[in-house]
């Protein structure tokens, strides 16, 4: 024996050590990207590449409160001026005149190529007496005031037509010169990174420069301001951020606290330190063999599952407890368990979710890495004095109580019947169909990020005009095309509004034709003199507006770089991306309002029909972002339901090959059905939403569950003859620890977390009572005699 | 070009405000000092107006004035509304120092605290109407001339800033009612805004 126990030390030593290498040298993340599913289709594709690297996944939004409106102003300006100077940052708006200047100066200069409403005909001379008219009529209203100084120049009204079709909307109220939320007590600003929000850690600089630009803004507040001052900011790359720190600081927490309560436990039971740190050999031993095989498998582990991980804590201590108590190892029955929790796990290894699938392969390589430890090292490892405080008394006690509560076992029948009724009747409710609740983000910074929104005046994009092709040409000349239907949509009230990369950088195309459509200037000369015969505005004053059409008819044509010094250069970016498959334009558009300024929903339908018949290429598909996303993750939902089912069907085969009888099966698998029906009717009357979370608690409820329920069946309890209560005791504190893991677990302020523990915990709990009174019988009856302490062997 | 038009627009709403004031403002003269302190009381006492105007604006590159017209409405304390009926319709609204424009399906919102320099206009018309003349004097200096039967009251900003936009407004009046109101703009335009008759509702 004692050859055989040197190999064992030797091959645990040389395998923990070989994991040890593996996770110190493995990547750890811990942003998002876990709760965001792989994706099939081009249009899935598209959403989720839109929420981790799209405009709306850069931007930041800042909040400076307390104070006074003008020292909230001066650290705005402060803010904005040291983010500008800041190359991780792609632009910085918070209302002041600079950067507008600069965009209205490219408008400007270049809307005889911009403007939509150029075409030969404007150039007519109806064309610009309508146009000069129109300008005159406006010029006569108070509005009329903003264009007087540009008449000259711009009598056909352009520069209006350009500002007015890449309109963004009603822009923040302004306070101070800058911009501020609707009530007046915040200064706001926006600002946009380079980097993608899905980059954690670009992300988190980007943060830290916006505290550093904020600090230096604070410090030049005279000191009773500074004290009242405050900093607040929300995006998605702030969740990805607060996220990470959240799901680090709760894993150790968590797995602190595991340990503690589960320490706690042991040395209750055992009253011996050397047991304790014996039993404590699989579960370290687990964990990290867990955490190397996911860093094999996936490269990188994702901070989540070691947050997950922490159940393994409580359930692979199973093991070591019943090699300490139990007076007749049941190997077979434990090793029976050790399956059917693995064919539980195995089925999130093909989920979507990478999170959740890395707790899948985690939980398998932990638990069999626990239980082989525990079988084949951890026996060697018993001193010869090995003793733990006898537990017979416990087991006697738990034996007494099962046998009165056995008469009650009719109990369950309703209970059965009352979970079912209350599913029933909440069938409708029962699922929550949202990706958000997906989210590791809190209510807390859910609530922040809203009203932030509503201040800044920038509610969700919801609805895209979507439109792909190979060359990037036909992609602009196919969302012109778009963007006529659309303009159409907009006069009947259907959709307020939208943009369009083509607002910016209008296809090589329409350059060219809105630039062919402007006259030689002789010629141009003597319609103007046509034109404005019969009007109060003289040709000859409009020498300046000649000058510039000779301008914009030399000028070559627009590119990307012309953008470069204006924050349209980020906005056309955000709407023109390009893979390895082309280019795809993306068209956001905004609802209407209402005369009582309310957001009229836009009718995705209506804006299809419109769209229809507009021929490849830009193939152009309208998405609702929301409702794509809710399906992305009804899919998932579907997917983990159907998983959920092959692992659960997985483990009724396994019972069945095991205990050779379908009637052994049900009795096995009956309790734990059981279980999983009251959890499942508790979470409802809890008033909460089942999400994909709970299916996979359900599924380890039945893994976990098992574990106990199998030491109930017949034929083991034949093995353990006499033995029976020392057997109960140490089920009773296996599920104690399990219960324990997976109720730490239900305390984190992660909610996915959360949701995982507060139904694996009640759950375990539960498939224990349920296996005991459901049991064919309880051979404790026969008066059996305690067998005394364990011994090592 | 942005904010210089804003100041010409909020000048322009200011005289909108006396006029809508004022028009019908009831004609009990106070026994008070000075003339412009009997125009003033005057002034205060009303908290509702409607009335009809013209608007002629001379404007250098054009050969003739441009014309408009339309109803003044003004509720106390700070609401005012311009409502153009020609030569197109469109709806202008100062409320709480916003402005809020509709032109056909266009909708513009402008917020006048955008501008600091142009809050001395707002207080202005808070203080015209409120007949505040001490108010009124710490933005423009305020010259009277005529008497309480027939007036002008002119005003030119103290602010340099405001002195680049707005030369001066002469604001022409009999009594408690005004009759016109010429703002004359440093680029050397103008408008002339004549008040008609109250509108019964």
């Amino acid at each position: 024996m004692r050859g055989g126990a040197l190999v064992a030390t030797l091959l645990w030593a040389a395998l923990v050590a070989a994991a040890a290498v593996i996770v110190f040298r493995a990547h750890f993340t811990a942003d998002l990207s876990a709760f965001l599913p792989q994706t099939p289709t081009a249009t899935q594709r598209l959403l989720v590449s839109q929420l981790r690297e799209g405009i709306a996944s850069r931007l930041i939004i800042v909040a400076i409160e307390g104070a006074d409106a003008a020292s909230r102003a001066r650290v705005s300006a402060t803010v904005a001026g040291q983010l500008r100077k800041d190359s991780r940052f792609s632009s910085v708006s918070n209302g002041d005149q600079s950067g507008l200047e600069r965009d209205r100066a490219f408008l400007f200069d270049h809307r005889y190529v911009l403007s939509e409403s150029v075409d030969a005909q404007r150039f007519s001379v109806a064309g610009l007496k309508g146009a000069i008219q129109d300008t005159l009529d406006l010029l006569s209203s108070p509005a009329g005031l903003l264009v007087k100084s540009l008449i000259a120049r711009d009598p056909t009204g352009e520069m209006l037509q350009v500002i007015d079709q890449a309109g963004t909307g009603e822009a923040p109220r302004t306070q101070e010169g800058v911009w501020s939320s609707r009530d007046g007590q915040r200064a706001l600003l926006v600002a946009q990174t380079q980097a993608a929000g899905s980059d954690t850690d670009a992300q988190q600089q980007a943060i830290e420069a916006i505290r550093a630009a904020y600090a230096a803004g604070r410090a030049t507040l005279p000191a009773s301001a500074q004290r009242t001052v405050a900093l607040e900011m929300s995006g998605p790359g702030v969740f990805s951020v607060s996220a990470r720190s959240t799901i680090e600081h709760e894993v150790l927490r968590l797995s602190l606290l595991s340990t503690a309560a589960i320490v706690a436990l042991l040395l209750a039971v055992y009253r011996s330190v050397p047991a304790l740190i014996l039993g404590l050999v699989p579960v370290a031993s687990g964990a990290l063999a867990g955490v190397a095989a996911v860093a094999l498998g996936f490269g990188v582990v994702h901070g989540i599952t070691l947050g997950f991980g922490i159940t393994l804590i409580g359930e692979s201590v199973d093991y070591s407890i019943y090699l300490f108590i139990q007076a007749r190892r049941s190997w077979a029955t434990i090793g029976l368990g050790v399956l059917t929790s693995i064919c539980g796990f195995a089925a999130l290894l093909p989920s979507g979710f990478p999170g959740l699938a890395q707790l899948g392969l985690y939980s398998i390589s932990g638990l069999m890495a626990a239980a082989l430890v525990t079988r084949f090292v951890l026996p060697h490892w018993l001193p010869r004095t090995f003793a733990i405080r006898d537990v017979t008394p416990l087991g006697l006690a738990v034996a007494g109580a099962l046998r009165r509560a056995r008469g009650a076992a009719w109990v369950l029948g309703i209970l059965a019947l009352g979970a079912a009724t209350i599913l029933y009747l909440h069938r409708a409710s029962l699922w929550n169909r949202e990706l958000s609740a997906l989210s590791p983000v809190t209510q807390a910074d859910q609530d922040l990020d809203a009203r932030l929104r509503a201040d800044i005046g920038a509610p969700d994009v919801r609805f895209l005009v979507v439109i792909s092709g190979a060359q990037k040409e036909s992609v602009l000349e196919a969302a012109e095309r778009v963007g006529r239907r659309l303009q159409s949509l907009v006069m009947t009230g259907i959709i307020g509004g939208f943009e369009s990369p083509t607002h910016y950088l209008p296809s090589l195309a329409a350059q060219r034709d809105r630039r062919d459509a402007i006259p030689e200037v002789t010629q141009m000369r003597a319609r103007l003199q046509q034109a404005t015969a019969d009007l109060p505005l003289h040709a000859n004053r409009l020498e300046p507006f000649l000058t510039d059409l000779e301008a914009a008819r030399a000028h070559p044509p627009l590119t990307r770089r012309d953008l470069d010094s204006t924050s349209m250069a980020a906005g056309y970016d955000s709407m023109m991306l390009s893979d390895s498959n082309g280019w795809t334009a993306i068209l956001p558009l905004r609802a209407a309002t209402s005369p009582t300024g309310a957001y009229i929903d836009i009718d995705a339908d209506k804006v299809s029909a419109a769209l229809a018949g507009l021929g490849s290429p830009g193939e152009a598909v309208v998405l609702d972002l929301k409702r794509a996303a809710d399906d992305l993750y009804s899919t998932y939902l579907a997917q983990i339901v159907k998983l959920s089912a092959l692992g659960l069907g997985a483990i009724i085969v396994l019972l069945l090959i095991a205990l050779r009888s379908g009637i052994r099966m049900l009795r096995v698998v009956a309790p734990l059905a059981l279980a999983v029906l009251v959890v499942a009717a508790g979470l409802v009357l809890a008033g909460r939403e089942l999400t994909i979370l709970h299916v996979i608690g359900m599924l380890l409820i039945v893994a976990v569950g098992s574990n106990y329920a199998l030491f109930f069946d017949r034929r083991a309890t034949d093995r353990q003859g006499n033995a029976v209560p020392l057997t109960l005791a140490s089920l009773v504190i296996a599920n104690a620890s399990t219960v324990l893991g997976f109720g730490v677990l239900a305390s984190s302020s992660v909610p996915i977390l959360a949701a995982l523990g507060s139904t694996v915990a009640p759950g375990a709990l539960l498939a224990l009572v349920f296996s005991a009174l459901l049991a064919e019988r309880l051979p404790v009856a026969d008066g059996a005699v305690a067998g005394g302490a364990a011994a090592g062997g | 070009m942005r904010a210089g038009a804003l100041l010409a627009l909020v000048a322009l709403l200011m005289t909108q405000v006396a006029t809508a004031a004022t028009a019908a403002a009831p004609t009990t003269a106070t026994a008070a000092a000075g003339d412009l302190d009997r125009v003033m009381g005057a002034l205060a006492q009303r908290k509702h107006g409607h009335v009809t105007f013209v608007e002629e604006k001379y404007i250098s590159v054009l050969d003739t004035p441009v014309k408009s017209s339309g109803e003044l409405l003004y509720e106390a304390p700070d609401r005012l509304e311009q409502l153009t009926l020609s030569p197109k319709r469109e709806r202008l609204v100062l409320q709480n120092g916003v402005v809020t424009v509709d032109r056909g399906r266009r909708h513009y919102v402008l917020d006048l605290r955008q501008y600091p320099q142009i809050v001395p206009f707002i207080e202005s018309i808070r203080a015209t109407l409120a007949g505040d003349r001490a108010a009124l004097e710490r933005v423009f200096r305020l010259s009277f001339s005529g008497s309480f039967d027939t007036w002008t009251l002119t005003l030119v900003p103290l602010d340099e800033k405001l002195a680049h936009t707005i030369r001066q407004i002469d604001i022409e009046g009999t009594q408690a009612a005004i009759h016109k109101i010429q703002i004359q703009e440093a680029d050397g335009d103008r408008s002339v805004l004549s008040i008609g008759s109250e509108v019964t509702e």
